[in-house]
């Protein structure tokens, strides 16, 4: 277990910047997700703390040192790649033992715990089977048991579910969950999926182009993402995003003449442009023309068994709308939505940043020039 | 090529067998001479049925060449140039593929280059190091100067020396670098996912151990590939071993067999260079079956 901090880590390919100045405070113990779009700097933010990566300016700490400078195996990382890496030339066994074999330990010892972790990831039948004789999660077990067998400080998990099927990420993921409770080491996993990030981390964090967009638990970015691109990013499905302008009376123009009610105490001038979402699941639906209801098209309806995503046309835009009701509504019917002024997101039409009284702050800016 | 009909197919094969045919004739020939007597193996044309003298012959070959020295030497000079060429070119490419050092790149082309220049064209210096292996040391020494101050010194004049002439390093040495093992063990480290060194590094193996645990295993195919090819080539190899032993206890068999061929006023007696023949050509083809599994998995595919 160890904390690990990072201070205004940045990363340049020659003259190609791909992390500018990325923050962050990971206590000790905690289940960090790092989540972004492909190309947002994701894997490269997490070498530089394996050590894969050379730190182009800035600062990595674990347990309080600073380890720039020092070698990926004098880190106490331990790390699972995507696509596994295992040695395909050597068994199971050997694969998990293998580091316990480079520091030096003796045939038994390691033996020893090479079945013990064996044993708890499943794995005790298959320990004599070369990599190349086993499933896709069979194979991750052993990744994961050749990173457990350091009993390292710090897990790194860059995409170690995305070659899964979805049956198995789902049971991967509750598994990996279970034993970061057993382990209590510090994790970082990334990720591109946001139902898994939502699910994994005590601490999610969302990165956009090299950059940290928001850091914080998955509820709170839930519910008060920091921007447009937070938004649109984290939740499932994502959120609905509305462009238009404050009219004189200060409701939202989103489709002229059509309008929407705003919170209360924001303070803008008419003819501000925004952008305002709201969550399918905080929309229900009316008849239509119902008082204080807007007007959409049904396009298709899902059936989750637990509940429904209709997906709509709202203002020539697509519109999503979740329920865990029983829906009557046909594809081509009109109907009415309610969108209740409390629960809608405004954001500034260029930055994309929220516009709340009580937001957070954003997190810290890069501290270096 | 997707075209199948019966007519494309009778033609390939006819073609496939023509080639087999010219590719054995000379072989039937030399087999065929290896079992007559030296009346029989004159007449013009030779009879297609083989004789049965072909163990006299071969007794007859193996004492008046020394073929059991011979032998022995080709097999140890084949096999220490393929096993170097094996050894160097892991190294060598090891290092290009996966170090990043100050003059990486020119040292790629060096070895490029050298494609270019086979032993047949730098023979004379390369004769001439071998004569005195320190000698480009000395030329240095003496360009420097250091040769002419340690003489004012000391006294003493530098005169390094270290002859191979007519030595198993002689004969070896000159031909243990190799651009294209290198190339082909570079292409095969190319294949080896980044991945794989980083999970490496991770679990704490340096360098030298990742080369050792995890490339050499991998390897294998392409080294026994590398190795077999070497060696044929190796053992087929005249100019050199001709020009650096003079001493006959360092010949190898196949200049050896100069002297079974008739001279032109000798008595023609080619049923007893023919076994001599086919006794030297027996290794290196006893070497190809036996690899040859190995040898064209190493060529074509990598393991996953
Ligand atoms: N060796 C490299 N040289 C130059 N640019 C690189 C190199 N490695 C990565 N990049 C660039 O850095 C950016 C971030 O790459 P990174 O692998 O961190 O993305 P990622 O967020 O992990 O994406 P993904 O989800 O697709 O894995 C990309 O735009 C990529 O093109
Ligand atoms: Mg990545």
């Amino acid at each position: 277990m160890a904390s690990v901090t990072l201070r205004a880590v940045k990363k340049s390919y020659g003259k190609n910047a791909v992390v500018h100045g990325v923050d962050l405070d990971i206590p000790a113990g905690t289940f960090v997700v790092i989540l972004g779009p492909s190309g947002c700097g994701k894997s490269t933010l997490l070498r530089m703390i394996a050590g894969l990566e050379e730190i182009t300016a800035g600062e990595v700490a674990i347990g309080g040192r600073i380890v720039n400078r020092l070698e990926p195996r004098r880190r106490g990382c331990a790390m699972v790649f995507q696509n596994y890496a295992l040695y395909p030339h050597m068994t199971v066994a050997e694969n998990i033992g293998y580091a316990l074999k480079v520091a030096g330990l003796s045939q038994a010892e390691r033996r020893a715990r090479v079945e013990k972790v064996a044993e708890s990831l499943g794995l005790a039948p298959f320990l004599d089977r070369k990599p190349a004789a086993l499933s896709g999660g069979q194979r991750q077990r052993v990744a994961m048991g050749r990173a457990m067998i350091r009993e390292p400080s710090v897990f790194l998990f860059d995409e170690p579910l995305s070659n899964l099927d979805a049956r198995l990420r789902v049971q991967m993921r509750a598994e990996i969950r279970r034993l970061h409770q057993r382990l209590g080491a510090t994790s970082i996993f990334v990720t591109h999926d946001q139902v898994e990030a939502m699910t994994l981390a005590d601490l999610l964090v969302v990165m956009n182009e090299g950059r940290i967009e928001q850091a914080g638990s998955p509820a709170e970015l839930y519910a008060k993402p920091i921007s447009r691109f937070v938004a649109s990013f984290v939740g499932a499905p994502p959120m609905n995003l509305m462009d238009g302008r404050i009219a004189a009376n200060g409701e939202f123009l989103y489709d002229e003449p059509r309008r929407l009610a705003l919170p209360a105490g924001l303070p803008l001038a008419a003819g501000t442009l925004l952008t305002v979402g709201i969550r399918p699941e905080a929309v229900t639906i009316v008849a239509p023309g119902a008082p204080g209801s807007i007007r959409a098209t049904v396009d298709v309806v899902e059936e989750l068994g637990a509940g429904r995503v209709v997906h709509l046309e709202l203002a020539g835009q697509p519109f999503a709308v979740a329920t865990a009701g029983a829906v009557t509504v046909r594809p081509g019917e009109a109907v009415g939505l309610v969108l209740p002024a409390e629960t809608l997101h405004v954001f500034e039409n260029g930055s994309g940043k929220r516009l709340d009284i009580t937001a957070r702050p954003a997190e810290p800016a890069a501290l270096s020039a | 090529m997707v075209e199948r009909t019966p007519i494309f197919n009778a033609l390939c094969q006819i073609v496939l067998l023509l080639g087999l045919a010219m590719a054995l004739l000379p072989f039937a020939i030399v087999i065929i001479a290896a079992t007559h007597d030296l009346r029989t193996v004159n007449i013009v044309p030779l009879p297609l049925t083989p004789g049965s003298h072909f163990l006299d012959n071969i007794a007859e070959a193996w004492v008046r060449a020394d073929l059991g020295r011979k032998l022995f030497n080709s097999v140890v000079f084949a096999g220490c140039v393929a096993a170097g060429k094996v050894i160097l070119s892991a190294m060598a490419a090891f290092a290009i593929v996966y170090f990043r050092f100050p003059g990486r790149a020119a040292i790629f082309w060096a070895i490029f280059i050298t494609l270019m220049l086979p032993l047949e064209v730098r023979i004379v210096p390369t004769y001439s190091v071998a004569a005195n292996a320190l000698q480009p040391f000395q030329a240095i020494f003496d360009v420097v100067g250091l040769t002419g101050l340690v003489e004012r010194l000391t006294g003493y004049r530098i005169a390094l020396e270290w002859p191979l002439l007519n030595s198993y390093p002689g004969l070896i040495l000159p031909l243990v670098a190799t651009a294209t093992g290198t190339f082909l063990y570079r292409q095969f480290y190319l294949t080896i996912p980044e991945e794989l060194a980083e999970a490496a590094k991770m679990d704490g193996s340096g360098p030298l151990r990742f080369f050792l645990d995890m490339l050499l295993p991998l390897s294998r195919p392409n080294m026994i590939a590398l190795f077999t090819i070497m060696f044929v080539w190796a053992w087929n190899q005249y100019l050199w071993p001709l020009l650096v032993t003079t001493d006959p206890n360092f010949g190898i068999a196949v200049t050896e067999l100069k002297t079974l061929i008739p001279s032109e006023f000798g008595l023609p007696d080619w049923n007893v260079a023919m076994a001599g023949t086919l006794l030297i050509m027996l290794p290196p083809l006893v070497l190809v079956i036996l690899m040859q599994r190995w040898f064209v998995r190493g060529l074509i595919a990598s393991e996953k």
